[in-house]
Protein backbone atom coordinates (compact mmCIF):
# COMPACT_ATOMS: atom_id res chain seq x y z
CA UNK A 1 0.00 0.00 0.00
CA UNK A 2 1.51 3.30 -0.98
CA UNK A 3 0.49 6.77 0.04
CA UNK A 4 -0.46 8.94 -2.92
CA UNK A 5 0.35 12.63 -2.49
CA UNK A 6 -0.88 15.08 -5.11
CA UNK A 7 1.29 18.06 -6.03
CA UNK A 8 -0.61 20.76 -7.89
CA UNK A 9 0.83 22.77 -10.76
CA UNK A 10 -0.81 26.11 -11.52
CA UNK A 11 0.38 28.39 -14.33
CA UNK A 12 3.25 30.14 -12.55
CA UNK A 13 3.98 27.47 -9.94
CA UNK A 14 7.74 27.20 -9.36
CA UNK A 15 8.34 24.74 -6.56
CA UNK A 16 6.21 21.83 -7.76
CA UNK A 17 9.35 19.86 -8.77
CA UNK A 18 11.02 20.37 -5.39
CA UNK A 19 7.80 19.51 -3.59
CA UNK A 20 7.48 16.35 -5.69
CA UNK A 21 11.06 15.40 -4.89
CA UNK A 22 10.40 15.89 -1.19
CA UNK A 23 7.32 13.67 -1.38
CA UNK A 24 9.32 10.97 -3.17
CA UNK A 25 12.22 11.17 -0.71
CA UNK A 26 9.77 10.82 2.14
CA UNK A 27 8.64 7.55 0.57
CA UNK A 28 5.28 8.42 -0.95
CA UNK A 29 4.04 8.24 -4.51
CA UNK A 30 3.73 11.61 -6.26
CA UNK A 31 0.63 12.31 -8.30
CA UNK A 32 0.93 15.43 -10.46
CA UNK A 33 -2.30 17.41 -10.43
CA UNK A 34 -3.03 20.10 -13.01
CA UNK A 35 -4.91 23.29 -12.12
CA UNK A 36 -7.58 22.68 -14.75
CA UNK A 37 -8.23 19.13 -13.59
CA UNK A 38 -11.49 18.68 -11.71
CA UNK A 39 -10.36 15.28 -10.42
CA UNK A 40 -8.01 14.47 -7.56
CA UNK A 41 -7.06 11.03 -8.96
CA UNK A 42 -7.61 9.24 -5.68
CA UNK A 43 -4.85 11.02 -3.75
CA UNK A 44 -4.58 10.74 0.02
CA UNK A 45 -3.11 14.20 0.56
CA UNK A 46 -2.26 17.32 -1.47
CA UNK A 47 0.62 19.80 -1.52
CA UNK A 48 0.09 23.28 -2.98
CA UNK A 49 3.60 24.43 -3.89
CA UNK A 50 5.17 27.86 -3.98
CA UNK A 51 5.53 30.17 -6.94
CA UNK A 52 3.44 32.89 -8.52
CA UNK A 53 0.20 31.24 -9.62
CA UNK A 54 -1.51 33.25 -12.35
CA UNK A 55 1.31 35.80 -12.04
CA UNK A 56 0.08 36.78 -8.55
CA UNK A 57 -2.29 39.11 -10.40
CA UNK A 58 -5.08 40.73 -8.36
CA UNK A 59 -3.83 39.28 -5.05
CA UNK A 60 -1.52 36.32 -4.44
CA UNK A 61 -3.63 33.17 -4.68
CA UNK A 62 -6.84 35.03 -5.53
CA UNK A 63 -7.26 33.56 -9.00
CA UNK A 64 -5.87 30.12 -8.18
CA UNK A 65 -8.58 29.76 -5.56
CA UNK A 66 -11.13 29.45 -8.36
CA UNK A 67 -9.19 26.86 -10.42
CA UNK A 68 -11.20 23.66 -11.03
CA UNK A 69 -8.72 21.55 -9.03
CA UNK A 70 -9.09 23.89 -6.03
CA UNK A 71 -12.83 23.36 -5.84
CA UNK A 72 -12.17 19.63 -5.40
CA UNK A 73 -9.37 20.27 -2.90
CA UNK A 74 -11.57 22.60 -0.82
CA UNK A 75 -14.28 19.91 -0.63
CA UNK A 76 -11.76 17.17 0.24
CA UNK A 77 -10.05 19.39 2.85
CA UNK A 78 -13.38 20.03 4.55
CA UNK A 79 -13.80 16.25 4.75
CA UNK A 80 -10.43 15.88 6.45
CA UNK A 81 -7.90 15.24 3.68
CA UNK A 82 -4.45 16.56 4.66
CA UNK A 83 -3.51 19.64 2.59
CA UNK A 84 -0.20 21.50 2.87
CA UNK A 85 0.23 24.95 1.32
CA UNK A 86 3.75 26.33 1.07
CA UNK A 87 4.31 30.05 0.37
CA UNK A 88 2.01 30.71 -2.61
CA UNK A 89 0.14 27.57 -1.56
CA UNK A 90 -0.39 29.15 1.87
CA UNK A 91 -1.71 32.30 0.16
CA UNK A 92 -4.11 30.17 -1.90
CA UNK A 93 -5.40 28.40 1.24
CA UNK A 94 -6.05 31.75 2.94
CA UNK A 95 -7.80 33.09 -0.16
CA UNK A 96 -9.90 29.89 -0.18
CA UNK A 97 -10.80 30.63 3.47
CA UNK A 98 -9.60 27.16 4.45
CA UNK A 99 -7.12 28.94 6.71
CA UNK A 100 -7.63 32.07 8.81
CA UNK A 101 -5.99 35.40 8.03
CA UNK A 102 -4.28 36.70 4.91
CA UNK A 103 -0.78 37.27 3.57
CA UNK A 104 0.11 40.83 2.62
CA UNK A 105 3.15 42.73 1.37
CA UNK A 106 6.24 42.41 3.59
CA UNK A 107 6.28 45.44 5.87
CA UNK A 108 9.69 46.52 4.52
CA UNK A 109 8.49 46.05 0.89
CA UNK A 110 11.54 43.99 -0.09
CA UNK A 111 11.56 40.47 -1.42
CA UNK A 112 13.35 38.39 1.16
CA UNK A 113 15.38 35.23 0.58
CA UNK A 114 17.27 33.68 3.47
CA UNK A 115 17.60 30.65 5.69
CA UNK A 116 15.08 31.09 8.49
CA UNK A 117 14.92 29.61 11.95
CA UNK A 118 11.46 28.45 13.02
CA UNK A 119 9.88 26.79 16.02
CA UNK A 120 7.34 24.02 15.35
CA UNK A 121 4.73 24.78 17.99
CA UNK A 122 2.02 22.32 17.01
CA UNK A 123 3.31 18.82 16.31
CA UNK A 124 -0.10 17.17 16.28
CA UNK A 125 -1.12 17.96 12.68
CA UNK A 126 -0.70 15.35 9.92
CA UNK A 127 2.09 17.52 8.47
CA UNK A 128 4.08 18.01 11.70
CA UNK A 129 3.74 14.86 13.83
CA UNK A 130 7.30 13.71 13.11
CA UNK A 131 8.65 16.89 14.77
CA UNK A 132 9.28 17.22 18.48
CA UNK A 133 7.19 19.74 20.40
CA UNK A 134 8.83 23.17 19.97
CA UNK A 135 11.55 21.67 17.75
CA UNK A 136 13.64 24.38 16.13
CA UNK A 137 14.38 24.04 12.43
CA UNK A 138 16.07 26.05 9.68
CA UNK A 139 14.54 26.15 6.18
CA UNK A 140 14.65 28.73 3.36
CA UNK A 141 12.21 31.63 3.34
CA UNK A 142 11.63 33.54 0.08
CA UNK A 143 8.70 35.83 -0.54
CA UNK A 144 7.57 39.37 -1.18
CA UNK A 145 4.11 39.04 0.33
CA UNK A 146 4.56 36.93 3.42
CA UNK A 147 3.27 39.16 6.18
CA UNK A 148 0.62 37.18 8.03
CA UNK A 149 -2.30 39.41 9.01
CA UNK A 150 -5.48 38.75 10.96
CA UNK A 151 -7.56 40.81 13.36
CA UNK A 152 -6.77 40.61 17.07
CA UNK A 153 -9.81 38.47 17.81
CA UNK A 154 -8.78 35.89 15.20
CA UNK A 155 -5.17 35.96 16.41
CA UNK A 156 -6.26 35.29 20.00
CA UNK A 157 -8.54 32.52 18.81
CA UNK A 158 -5.94 30.69 16.71
CA UNK A 159 -3.35 31.01 19.50
CA UNK A 160 -5.84 29.56 22.01
CA UNK A 161 -6.73 26.71 19.64
CA UNK A 162 -3.08 25.83 19.03
CA UNK A 163 -3.47 26.69 15.35
CA UNK A 164 -0.08 28.43 15.15
CA UNK A 165 2.05 25.58 13.83
CA UNK A 166 5.29 27.52 13.27
CA UNK A 167 6.71 30.82 14.48
CA UNK A 168 9.71 32.83 13.27
CA UNK A 169 12.70 32.92 15.60
CA UNK A 170 15.59 35.41 15.72
CA UNK A 171 13.64 38.34 14.29
CA UNK A 172 10.47 38.89 12.33
CA UNK A 173 11.37 38.74 8.62
CA UNK A 174 8.26 40.36 7.14
CA UNK A 175 6.03 41.99 9.74
CA UNK A 176 3.87 38.93 10.36
CA UNK A 177 1.57 39.40 13.33
CA UNK A 178 2.96 37.68 16.44
CA UNK A 179 5.83 36.23 14.34
CA UNK A 180 3.44 33.66 12.84
CA UNK A 181 5.09 31.64 10.06
CA UNK A 182 2.42 28.95 9.63
CA UNK A 183 -1.08 28.06 10.77
CA UNK A 184 -3.54 25.20 10.52
CA UNK A 185 -7.33 25.03 10.39
CA UNK A 186 -9.32 24.07 13.46
CA UNK A 187 -9.34 20.39 12.50
CA UNK A 188 -5.57 20.50 11.89
CA UNK A 189 -5.59 18.73 8.51
CA UNK A 190 -4.99 21.92 6.50
CA UNK A 191 -1.59 23.51 7.14
CA UNK A 192 -0.03 26.55 5.50
CA UNK A 193 3.38 28.13 6.00
CA UNK A 194 5.45 30.77 4.23
CA UNK A 195 8.92 29.15 4.62
CA UNK A 196 9.89 26.30 2.31
CA UNK A 197 10.47 22.88 3.93
CA UNK A 198 10.73 21.30 0.45
CA UNK A 199 13.98 23.22 -0.14
CA UNK A 200 15.57 21.71 2.99
CA UNK A 201 15.46 17.98 2.39
CA UNK A 202 18.97 17.14 1.14
CA UNK A 203 22.40 18.22 2.42
CA UNK A 204 23.62 18.92 -1.14
CA UNK A 205 21.11 21.66 -1.87
CA UNK A 206 19.51 22.76 1.37
CA UNK A 207 20.80 24.56 4.46
CA UNK A 208 19.60 21.54 6.49
CA UNK A 209 17.39 18.51 6.00
CA UNK A 210 14.96 19.84 8.59
CA UNK A 211 12.10 20.23 6.11
CA UNK A 212 11.77 16.56 5.22
CA UNK A 213 9.70 15.78 8.31
CA UNK A 214 6.74 17.74 6.91
CA UNK A 215 6.56 15.10 4.19
CA UNK A 216 7.36 12.06 6.32
CA UNK A 217 4.77 13.30 8.83
CA UNK A 218 1.92 12.96 6.38
CA UNK A 219 2.99 9.40 5.63
CA UNK A 220 3.20 8.50 9.32
CA UNK A 221 -0.15 10.13 9.91
CA UNK A 222 -1.96 8.51 7.00
CA UNK A 223 -0.51 5.07 7.64
CA UNK A 224 -1.28 5.25 11.37
CA UNK A 225 -4.80 6.50 10.76
CA UNK A 226 -5.40 4.02 7.97
CA UNK A 227 -6.77 6.81 5.82
CA UNK A 228 -5.01 5.63 2.71
CA UNK A 229 -7.02 4.66 -0.32
CA UNK A 230 -6.11 1.07 -1.12
CA UNK B 1 -23.66 50.80 -22.26
CA UNK B 2 -22.99 51.26 -18.56
CA UNK B 3 -19.83 51.28 -16.52
CA UNK B 4 -19.58 49.82 -13.08
CA UNK B 5 -16.69 50.92 -10.90
CA UNK B 6 -15.48 48.71 -8.09
CA UNK B 7 -13.10 50.34 -5.63
CA UNK B 8 -11.12 48.11 -3.28
CA UNK B 9 -9.22 49.48 -0.29
CA UNK B 10 -7.31 47.81 2.53
CA UNK B 11 -9.29 47.99 5.75
CA UNK B 12 -8.24 50.98 7.88
CA UNK B 13 -6.62 48.77 10.52
CA UNK B 14 -4.42 46.93 8.00
CA UNK B 15 -0.93 48.38 7.56
CA UNK B 16 -0.36 49.61 3.99
CA UNK B 17 3.41 49.56 3.39
CA UNK B 18 2.97 50.66 -0.24
CA UNK B 19 0.96 53.70 0.82
CA UNK B 20 3.61 54.45 3.42
CA UNK B 21 6.35 54.30 0.75
CA UNK B 22 4.35 56.74 -1.43
CA UNK B 23 3.92 59.03 1.57
CA UNK B 24 7.69 59.06 2.01
CA UNK B 25 8.16 60.02 -1.66
CA UNK B 26 5.66 62.90 -1.37
CA UNK B 27 7.78 64.54 1.29
CA UNK B 28 10.91 64.18 -0.84
CA UNK B 29 9.04 65.80 -3.79
CA UNK B 30 8.19 68.81 -1.70
CA UNK B 31 4.51 68.11 -0.93
CA UNK B 32 4.22 68.86 2.75
CA UNK B 33 1.31 68.38 5.11
CA UNK B 34 0.09 65.00 3.85
CA UNK B 35 -0.80 62.96 6.89
CA UNK B 36 -1.43 59.56 5.30
CA UNK B 37 -1.56 57.75 1.94
CA UNK B 38 -3.57 54.59 1.35
CA UNK B 39 -3.20 52.70 -1.93
CA UNK B 40 -6.15 50.80 -3.38
CA UNK B 41 -7.37 49.24 -6.59
CA UNK B 42 -10.04 50.33 -9.05
CA UNK B 43 -11.81 47.98 -11.47
CA UNK B 44 -13.84 49.51 -14.30
CA UNK B 45 -16.34 47.05 -15.75
CA UNK B 46 -17.85 48.06 -19.09
CA UNK B 47 -21.21 46.36 -19.44
CA UNK B 48 -22.57 45.23 -22.77
CA UNK B 49 -26.32 46.00 -22.91
CA UNK B 50 -28.54 46.96 -20.04
CA UNK B 51 -27.34 46.85 -16.49
CA UNK B 52 -30.06 44.84 -14.78
CA UNK B 53 -30.42 44.44 -11.05
CA UNK B 54 -29.51 40.78 -11.51
CA UNK B 55 -26.24 41.72 -13.20
CA UNK B 56 -25.50 44.27 -10.50
CA UNK B 57 -26.08 41.62 -7.85
CA UNK B 58 -23.65 39.33 -9.68
CA UNK B 59 -21.07 42.11 -9.80
CA UNK B 60 -21.49 42.69 -6.07
CA UNK B 61 -20.90 38.99 -5.48
CA UNK B 62 -17.76 39.00 -7.65
CA UNK B 63 -16.52 42.13 -5.87
CA UNK B 64 -16.83 40.32 -2.58
CA UNK B 65 -15.30 37.00 -3.63
CA UNK B 66 -12.75 37.67 -6.38
CA UNK B 67 -11.99 41.40 -6.60
CA UNK B 68 -11.53 41.84 -2.84
CA UNK B 69 -10.54 39.67 0.09
CA UNK B 70 -12.96 40.47 2.93
CA UNK B 71 -10.33 39.46 5.50
CA UNK B 72 -8.20 42.50 4.65
CA UNK B 73 -10.16 44.70 2.22
CA UNK B 74 -13.38 46.71 1.87
CA UNK B 75 -15.02 47.49 -1.46
CA UNK B 76 -17.60 49.81 -2.97
CA UNK B 77 -19.61 49.30 -6.18
CA UNK B 78 -20.64 52.39 -8.07
CA UNK B 79 -22.65 52.65 -11.32
CA UNK B 80 -21.41 55.22 -13.80
CA UNK B 81 -24.13 55.54 -16.49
Amino acid sequence: MSVRVGVVTFPGSLDNQDASRAVTLAGAEVVSLWHGDANLHNVDAVVLPGGFSYGDYLRCGAIARFAPVMEKIVDAAREGMPVLGICNGFQILCESHLLPGALTRNDHLHFICRDQKLRIENNTTPWTIDYGKNEEIIVPLKNGEGSFIADEYTLDEIEANGQVIARYLDGNPNGSRREIAGVCNEAGNVVGLMPHPEHAIEALTGPTTDGLKFFTSVLSSLLAGNRVNA
Amino acid sequence: MARVIVNVMLKPEILDPQGRAVLGALGRLGLQGVEDVRQGKQFVLTIDGDLTQEKLDQINHIAETLLSNPVIEDFTVQVDQ
